[in-house]
């Protein structure tokens, strides 16, 4: 079977600095995959080379999305990845401060809404329904989540874990196939990682989702992941599953001021 | 209540504004007896009225302090309180129903015809209100779309005789189309950038007018413009008033009714969330080029709309009416106001157009006044007058 992210051969200049060195990466589909490595090595650029943030210098692309024809991403504005289901949250949270918490899933469900200024004015009874539909799917995203208790509440309001968590509702309300987190874990207690350890097993047991996550956090990663890539300095260094991972002298080396966070 | 610490600065404060404006404040310069004249009483003036104003400025600055760290759960401004309450809601909103209706009968022509001039505010206000309230286009050209709606009115009815009534759809229209047509190259621009090109093509437009002569009389404008009729019948100049009051609360209530529509809804969610944050919004899969045109394409909307009003209401047009000043009045009700908040835009449409009208004494200093209140408002409100408050969702808590 084709892997639903597919991408090759990727670099990203900077400048001088090479952020991405030829990297391959693929995901296969109900996969949870993590993306590791150490501070600097080029994650984040990652993520923003296949989601459209940068054009990357070279390397190819491609999602297969279930029972859909494999199709390339290159050079595709941002929104039209996440049209095409693929859906991320951002390692430094970046919620609309100005909206509530609904409002912030409901802002990802628009990619998949119609109605336009005119219907809006006209209040029409399709747009009528439609709103409806995404305010009832946008609460039920968030029940799923956990986060209905503060439906109504402004983003900036939340607790931090919370935040993080609103970031993967409003990931998950633009209908993704593959969902793309960067460092969902970071600054949580325990008791909240453990409980986003659990969602995101959920996640792509029920809903029909691969994961590629961008975690520091090993015990999280080696728990979860199904399958883990390494870059350093912005190649690739290492890939498999936690076992073989974990045992790779390369990615030893390249953690080894990390070692105390490792065990 | 007022510590020692403050009124040492306060004092400190009075002294370097003694200084500061000494040269205008105490020497005067006679040039016809060629002596130099010292008045000191002023310089004594300058110090006590600074020492108390700045006491003041720190009292109520640390009062905001104390007030943050109080109740975090900021309070919902009293008119969104009044609003959400169904028992004072209806009562609230007739009294001010009653009071609009009646108004142009018991106060003179001269209060209705500034009330009007305050409504057009009201319009532009909301419609810079998506523009920079909303989608965060920070616009200072908007009065050329302004400029738009009025000459299109005077031009068609110069040249064609098209009443009032056909033109206000056709202004609109040409509004959508030039805020189309200027947004296409200027979107593509963030922020301080924004502000510079906006503000040049307002600008533009302004010459533009006030050098071809053959478009609209150059430098003397249109004059003659007719008020509107009511089915043909053409009211005396009285009653004129009286009609157009009429037509621009008509047209008010419409704004706010679409405005109060689009805010909440799919593209009116899409402008908050650009304005928020661009990358999270077009990883969210907004269009945001298409989002942002349609923001500004809709401001200039309703700025044409106001436009027609305008020239119907002065029945004489001149490109003087369309300065950069008149761009950054209308910024100023939107700030000063609320951004993104509907009910706070009209409150700072009322306050600072009719506030300058009343208080002649400073009328003259509305510009230093509106840049006072600027100060004022972002220091003690950041948020405007009468800040935005979200929509409210209700769920039915059963769960199946
Ligand atoms: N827009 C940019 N312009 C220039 N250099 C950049 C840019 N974005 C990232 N870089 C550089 O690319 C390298 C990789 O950065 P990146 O953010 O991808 O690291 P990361 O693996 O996500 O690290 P962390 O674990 O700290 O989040 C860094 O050296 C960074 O300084
Ligand atoms: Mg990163």
């Amino acid at each position: 079977m084709e892997p639903i992210l597919n991408v090759k051969n990727l670099t990203m200049n900077f400048g001088g600095l090479k952020a991405l060195d030829t990297v391959d990466i693929s995901v296969e589909k109900g996969q949870i995959a993590a993306l590791i490595g150490p501070n600097g090595a080029g994650k984040t650029t990652f993520f923003n080379c296949i989601t459209g943030i940068y054009e990357p210098s070279e390397g190819l692309v491609e999602i297969t999305p279930p029972g859909k024809p494999t199709q390339k991403l290159n050079g595709l504005k941002t929104n039209y990845v996440t049209e095409r289901g693929l859906a991320r949250t951002f390692q430094n949270i970046r919620l609309f401060e100005g909206m509530t918490v609904l409002e912030n899933v409901l802002i990802g469900r628009h990619c998949r809404l119609k109605s336009g200024i005119i219907k809006a004015m006209l209040r029409s009874s399709s747009q009528k329904n439609e709103e409806r539909k995404a305010v009832n799917d946008s609460y039920e995203i968030l029940e799923k989540i956990g986060l209905n208790q503060y439906v109504n509440e402004m983003a900036v309001n939340l607790p931090y874990g919370a935040q993080r968590r609103l970031e993967i509702a409003r990931a998950l309300a633009t209908d993704p196939f593959l969902l793309l987190l960067d460092e969902p874990a970071a600054g949580m207690n325990p008791q909240e990682t453990k409980e986003l350890d659990d969602l995101i097993v959920w996640l792509r047991d029920n809903e029909d989702l691969s994961i590629l996550l961008i975690e520091h956090d090993m015990k999280l990663v080696m728990s979860l992941s199904d399958n883990i890539h390494v870059v350093d300095y912005g190649k690739k260094i290492a890939e498999g599953t936690p076992e073989e991972v974990k045992s790779n002298p390369d990615v030893i080396k390249a953690y080894l001021g990390d070692e105390s966070e490792d065990a | 209540m007022v510590t020692k610490k403050e009124i040492k600065l306060s004092f400190v404060i009075a002294l370097w504004f003694m200084v500061l404006t000494f040269p205008i404040m105490v020497i005067k310069v006679n040039t016809i007896k060629n002596i130099v004249i010292f008045r000191w009483e002023n310089l004594l003036w300058t110090g006590i009225v600074c020492f108390f104003a700045s006491l003041i400025w720190n009292y109520f600055l640390r009062m905001k302090e104390e007030k943050k760290k109080s109740d975090t759960k900021e309070d919902i401004p009293i008119v969104h309180r009044l609003l959400q309450n169904e028992k004072f809601k209806i009562p609230f909103l007739v009294a001010i129903g009653i009071f609009a209706l009646v108004y142009p009968f018991v106060f003179s022509m001269y209060h209705t015809s500034i009330l009007i001039s305050a409504l057009i505010y009201v319009m532009l206000g909301l419609g810079l209100n998506i523009v920079v309230g909303l989608a965060g286009l920070l616009d200072l050209g908007y009065v050329a779309f302004y400029a738009v709606g009025a000459y299109a009115y005077a031009l068609l009815n110069l040249h064609f005789g098209i009443s009032f009534w056909v033109v206000l759809p056709i202004s609109a229209l040409l509004g959508t189309i030039f805020g189309t047509l200027l947004g296409y190259p200027v979107l593509r621009l963030r922020g301080d950038y924004l502000a510079i090109v906006t503000l040049g093509f307002g600008e533009i437009i302004r010459i533009v007018l006030e050098n071809w002569d053959e478009l609209g009389n150059g430098p003397r404008g249109i004059g003659n413009i007719p008020a509107p009729s009511f089915f043909g019948h053409q009211f005396n100049q009285h009653n004129s008033v009286i009609y157009i009051y009429f037509i621009v609360i008509g047209l008010v209530l419409l704004t706010i009714f679409f405005v109060n529509r689009l805010e909440n809804s799919r593209i009116g969610r899409a402008w908050i969330a650009l304005r928020d944050d661009e990358i999270a919004c077009q990883a969210m899969g907004i269009d945001k080029f298409k989002t942002k045109l349609t923001a500004f394409a809709l401001g200039a909307t309703w700025a044409a709309l106001g436009g027609v009003v305008f020239a119907a209401k002065t029945s004489f047009i001149n490109p003087m009416s369309f300065t950069i000043w008149e761009s950054i009045t209308i910024l100023c009700v939107v700030v000063i106001g609320g951004m993104g908040s509907a009910i706070g835009v009209i409150a700072g449409a009322l306050v600072l157009i009719l506030l300058p009208e009343y208080l002649r004494a400073v009328a003259e200093y509305r510009m230093l006044v509106f840049g006072a209140l600027q100060v004022i408002v972002m220091v003690f409100k950041p948020e405007g007058l009468i800040r935005s408050v979200r929509k409210i969702y209700k769920f039915e808590k059963i769960k199946e």
